[in-house]
């Protein structure tokens, strides 16, 4: 019989009752004896020198404890934030890497960007005390265009051209003779808009040092606490890791701004120690605006060349990318590693060039936001792909489907370094097809053109490769860490299970699907395991969670330790049962002897080892308790079709998404109803990318758009219902067959909105996002 | 937010007492600008004095003729009297389900944003502001950005909205905040036809020459026919002036159709 809340089965999540009646624990809801408040004073400039700055005032102010400024921080010996990536240019020479100080020093290069910090009594005292203090800023010339940033002023001393790297990737030589042979070139110059990630939960920290023991506890909104105390230990100089713990309790949603690690949780920490006593911030929305890492934010010219019968033969991109004005933790690997390497999509395309320069502004630091680079490689060939489509009179569908990797040509290796592993494009596309009911789509264009609208249709089929990482692929690639996972399943004396995962929750509901997985492998019932995470202190060093990695690698790790407690489990139950150990199987929670009737339980097998009576003790350690590490052998490749179905009011240029259909393969599923949530979030942020989201800075370098005055986030009422559909060819390299299902709404979205858009009002092309105005001008002149 | 004194008279009269008595006293009537405004110290009045606990302030009077809200009463009780459907219509598209529970009409219009859905109606009904001094003609009533005819002190006791034939309002909502980027408000009133216009310029007002086409026939096949002129029209990261002015004639158009 099947396990009724083992894999496959859409178990509610464990995490609802909490989170749904506010009885979750949020770092800002955890406070410690004598605690005090950070305010940080933010740059109202985008570009300036900080002369001076008088502290008097601040420090009389009542109530404020101290002032730290970013002297301070280094007088203390406290190191700059590092980015975790090293990238290299085409001509071999790394990245360069400005200075990045925690707190400004003497200039300040974004509004928001900190340049003290005051601690107060009372959040009110720590308020007064910012607005007290009297800096001497000397306003500069700001850096905000993108398109011209290289030949704009010098924002950092060492940046020559504001450029951190000119990369590259494919083969130049082959690309350029696949163009010399082209029967047509499609070209396609678009912006991917800059986005604001605005998880619920703003961030957070709490800081505190004890005395006695030496020892930091940092509480924060951190999707990798291990990599936050690698990165405080190893770079910042805060402590030894051995002397820091890092945990992240119920975090309300990432989208990878919380992957990084920033000024704010590096002060506080630092000045808990400092002033031994506890330090607690918590982001107000428009701090949130200002200073968390934003997202996407390029400028890219594409080309595609075909044959005469429609096969691509090359495809050459160059794009310019948005650092803002710091490198954030792995903004460098975003446009590379995770954008030029997904050019070939779904496509046997054989020759692919992709030039990449990223380069510094005075805007806030951009870095991963779901998707990280996938979604911008999915909006340059799928909207390319539809644009030559459109040019060479081919039905999109059909253009795809003669360039479609064939189920039979798996491993597939791409032209831009990575081998997909399975897949079968096709079986996504028809079903998509057929959701869509594409061969009604002629009529209800009629029908819409009858009432004066505009109707569209648009495709995206795109890949991306998950499961992060292959350590040695990585590290080989310039990442300072590796990208394995580790699972531990500690089982109890009674038989019910504690799971120590790696791999953070903030959204993603580990506590429910990781408990499916042990339930159903170990046949304890999902209400007796527990799954916890969050915690430096509870797991081993682990790498936390981003790029879908938590089920196919964290998930593997669990899987590996489950297999270790059976092994064990067995050779416990041989000795119970004087059998064979060869004899012994398992399933379904039950020992069983080959060719007997003699059984045991998993609980009376787990008793025995903490109580071991009648128990091999010479030949096998007492306990049931087993860890495993899982270093994934490749990326794994989720990959789907979203088919997106617009109604355009011509006069007031409001786009209407009639409907939205994506079908996906994800590989097995664990929780088919939390990967439907997870498809729904991503297809949220991917259409609002496509018609409401942008990150706007004036020409001042003032944010225009920082607060939901202006900043337009998708509500249920700007979206359809969704059809959402999955195929299935599992992942072959890992234990469970999974792929990783929580960008891919991001990633396919967004340029099936646009390329149905576009087919609505018969342009070539519409910026994004493609908000009333905009699509209103476009109307006008098609 | 800094600190201030907080008073919650049961009086006009007892109001009126502590602002004279406060160094820079503020009224809060529902706080849908005044709390975010504080919230980040964008302002610092001495004395906060809350007119909700003035009972008479609130509620909908039917006089036959004309209808009477409040001063006090929310979005929500405005939503869903029916008096006249259009201003109830009205009601029901501002801010959302929390705004409308708490925000009020008096303070709406008192704080004339140029961008709120109220002074739309207003300005296109024939309607009349009741302050603790006097009484003030919907028509006179907003001066300007953020500006209107109230003096120093001066509190609307009610907003009194003559019943017209017929009317309508179409709404275009900024997709981020659902404040009105546009909004036009069509009222026929026997013959007369009346037009206010919120969103587009510094505060609400009557589009005269819509009006004066639509005398002659009333129909959305006008609305082309009338000058506008958009130069001076708000401008943002939502819609330019132009784009505004061409949503006023659509709203104009759609709130017309309604109508026929």
């Amino acid at each position: 019989m099947a396990n009724e809340t083992g894999i496959g089965a859409a178990v509610k999540r464990k995490e609802d009752a909490r989170f749904i009646t506010g009885a979750g624990r949020y770092t800002d809801d955890i406070g410690a004896h004598g605690q005090t408040y950070a305010v940080f004073a933010r740059s109202p400039y985008a570009r300036a020198r900080l002369n001076g700055l008088d502290l008097a005032a601040a420090q009389a102010t009542e109530g404020v404890v101290a002032v730290f400024t970013g002297a301070d921080l280094q007088a203390d010996g406290i190191g700059d934030l590092p980015c975790g990536w090293t990238v290299h240019s085409k001509d071999g020479e790394p990245m360069v890497v400005p200075a990045h100080p925690p707190i400004a020093v003497d200039k300040v290069n974004y509004v928001g960007e900190p340049y003290a910090v005051v601690i107060g009594e009372s959040l009110e005292a720590a308020k007064n005390g910012a607005e007290a203090l009297e800096a001497d800023f000397e306003e500069l010339p700001a850096v905000v265009d993108l398109a011209s940033a290289a030949s704009a002023d010098q924002i950092h001393e060492n940046v020559p051209n504001n450029q951190t790297y000119d990369w590259e990737l494919g083969d130049k030589a082959a690309t350029d003779a696949a163009f010399a042979e082209a029967h047509h070139i499609s070209t396609l110059e678009i912006v991917n808009n800059r986005l604001i990630p605005n998880a619920i939960e703003p961030r957070a920290a709490l800081g505190e040092y004890d005395a006695a023991s030496g020892l930091y506890t940092l509480h924060t909104t951190s999707q990798n606490p291990h990599l936050e105390r690698l990165v405080l230990a190893a770079f910042v100089q805060i402590a030894p890791e051995a002397r820091l713990r890092v945990i992240s309790p119920d975090v309300g949603g990432g989208f990878g701004s919380k992957i990084f690690v920033y000024a704010e949780e590096t002060a506080v920490i630092w000045a808990a120690g400092k002033l031994r006593r506890p330090v607690k911030w918590r982001a107000e929305r428009s701090e949130s605006f200002l200073a968390d890492a934003h997202g996407r934010d390029h400028v890219t010219k594409a080309q595609l060349a075909l044959a005469e019968d429609g096969t691509f033969l090359g495809l050459r991109v160059k794009t310019l990318a948005n650092m803002g004005a710091y490198l954030s933790t792995f903004a460098s690997s975003v446009p590379t590693y995770l954008y030029g390497t997904l050019m070939a999509g779904q496509y046997k395309t054989p020759a692919i060039y992709v030039e990449v320069q990223s380069l510094f502004t005075n805007t806030a630091p951009v870095d991963a936001y779901r998707g990280a680079g996938r979604p911008e490689a999915t909006y340059v060939v799928e909207r390319i792909v539809e644009t030559a489509a459109r040019e060479m009179g081919i039905d999109p569908a059909e253009l795809r489907r003669r360039n479609f990797i064939a189920p039979s040509d798996f491993p597939y290796e791409t032209p831009v370094a990575l081998t997909y592993d399975t897949g079968d494009y096709e079986a996504s596309l028809a079903k998509a097809l057929e959701h869509a009911d594409y061969a009604g789509f002629g009529a209800r264009k009629a029908a819409s053109e009858a009432a004066g609208k505009k109707r569209g249709i648009g495709f995206s089929c795109y890949i991306e490769a998950c499961g992060l990482a292959p350590s040695q692929v990585a590290i080989s690639l310039g990442a300072g860490v590796g990208l394995f996972e580790v699972g531990e399943v500690r089982v109890d004396v009674t038989g019910s299970v504690t799971v120590v995962t790696g791999s953070h929750s903030h959204g993603q509901s580990h506590e429910t699907t990781f408990a499916q997985i042990i339930s159903d492998r170990l046949g304890v019932p999902f209400e007796n395991v527990t799954v916890l995470h969050g915690d430096t202190g509870r797991s081993d060093y682990a790498l936390g969670t981003y790029g879908s990695r938590s089920l196919a690698v964290g998930g593997s790790a669990l899987i590996k330790a489950t297999d270790k407690i059976i092994a064990k489990g067995k050779k416990i139950a041989a000795h119970m049962l004087e059998a064979e150990e060869e004899k012994v199987d398992f399933a379904d929670g039950t020992f069983t002897v080959a060719d007997s009737n003699q059984s045991l339980t998993f609980p009376e097998v787990a008793f025995a080892a903490y109580v071991p009576a009648n128990y091999p003790l010479e030949e096998l350690e007492p306990g049931l308790s087993e860890k495993a590490f899982y270093d994934p052998p490749n990326f794994t490749y989720p990959a789907g079709a979203h088919i997106c179905e617009v109604e355009i009011d011509p006069a007031t240029g409001v786009v209407d998404i009639t409907s939205f259909v994506a079908v996906d393969d994800f590989g097995h599923v664990v929780n088919p109803m939390i990967v439907e949530g997870q498809v729904h979030g991503g297809l949220a942020q991917g259409i609002g990318q496509a018609l409401l989201e942008h990150g706007v800075y004036d020409e001042t370098g003032q944010l225009v758009s920082g607060s939901y005055m202006d900043y337009t986030m998708p509500r249920a009422d700007d979206l359809p219902s969704f059809t959402v559909d999955t195929t299935v060819t599992p992942c072959t390299h890992n234990p469970l067959g999974v792929k990783g299902c929580g960008e891919a709404g991001a990633i396919g979205s967004t340029a099936a909105v646009m390329n149905a858009v576009t087919n609505a009002l018969g342009v070539a092309s519409v910026p994004m996002p493609a908000t009333p105005e905009t699509v209103w001008r476009a109307a006008q002149s098609a | 937010m800094y600190q201030f004194n907080y008073h919650r008279p049961a009086t006009l009269d007892e109001a009126a007492s502590l602002m004279a008595g406060a160094d820079d006293g503020t009224y809060l009537s529902g706080g849908m600008t005044l709390i975010p405004t504080l919230k980040q110290r964008l302002a610092a009045p001495s004395d906060v004095i809350d007119l909700g606990g003035i009972g008479a302030l609130s509620g909908i009077t039917d006089n036959g003729n004309t209808i009477s809200v409040g001063a006090m009463t929310r979005h929500a009780e405005v939503a869903a009297s029916n008096a006249i459907p259009a201003l109830a219509a009205l009601a029901g598209q501002i801010g959302d389900a929390h705004v409308r529970n708490r925000g009020t009409i008096g303070g709406s219009i008192a704080n004339s944003d140029p961008a709120a859905d109220y002074p739309a109606a207003v300005v296109a009904l024939d309607s009349t502001i009741h302050t603790t001094k006097r009484s003030i003609h919907g028509g006179e009533f907003f001066k300007g950005l953020f500006e209107t005819a109230l003096d120093e002190g001066e509190i609307i006791t009610s907003v009194e909205f003559t019943k017209p034939t017929s009317a309508a309002y179409a709404k275009f909502p900024n997709p981020a905040s659902r404040y009105a980027v546009v909004g036009v408000f069509v009222a026929r009133c026997g013959d007369a036809t009346c037009v206010g216009v919120t969103g587009a310029g510094p505060c609400a007002f009557r589009w005269s020459e819509l009006e004066a086409e639509l005398a002659s026939g009333f129909s959305a096949s006008a609305v082309p026919n009338a000058a506008l002129d958009h130069s001076e029209f708000n401008a943002d990261i939502h819609a330019s002036a132009e784009f505004r002015g061409n949503l006023v004639r659509v709203m104009a158009e759609r709130a017309i159709a309604s109508l026929i």
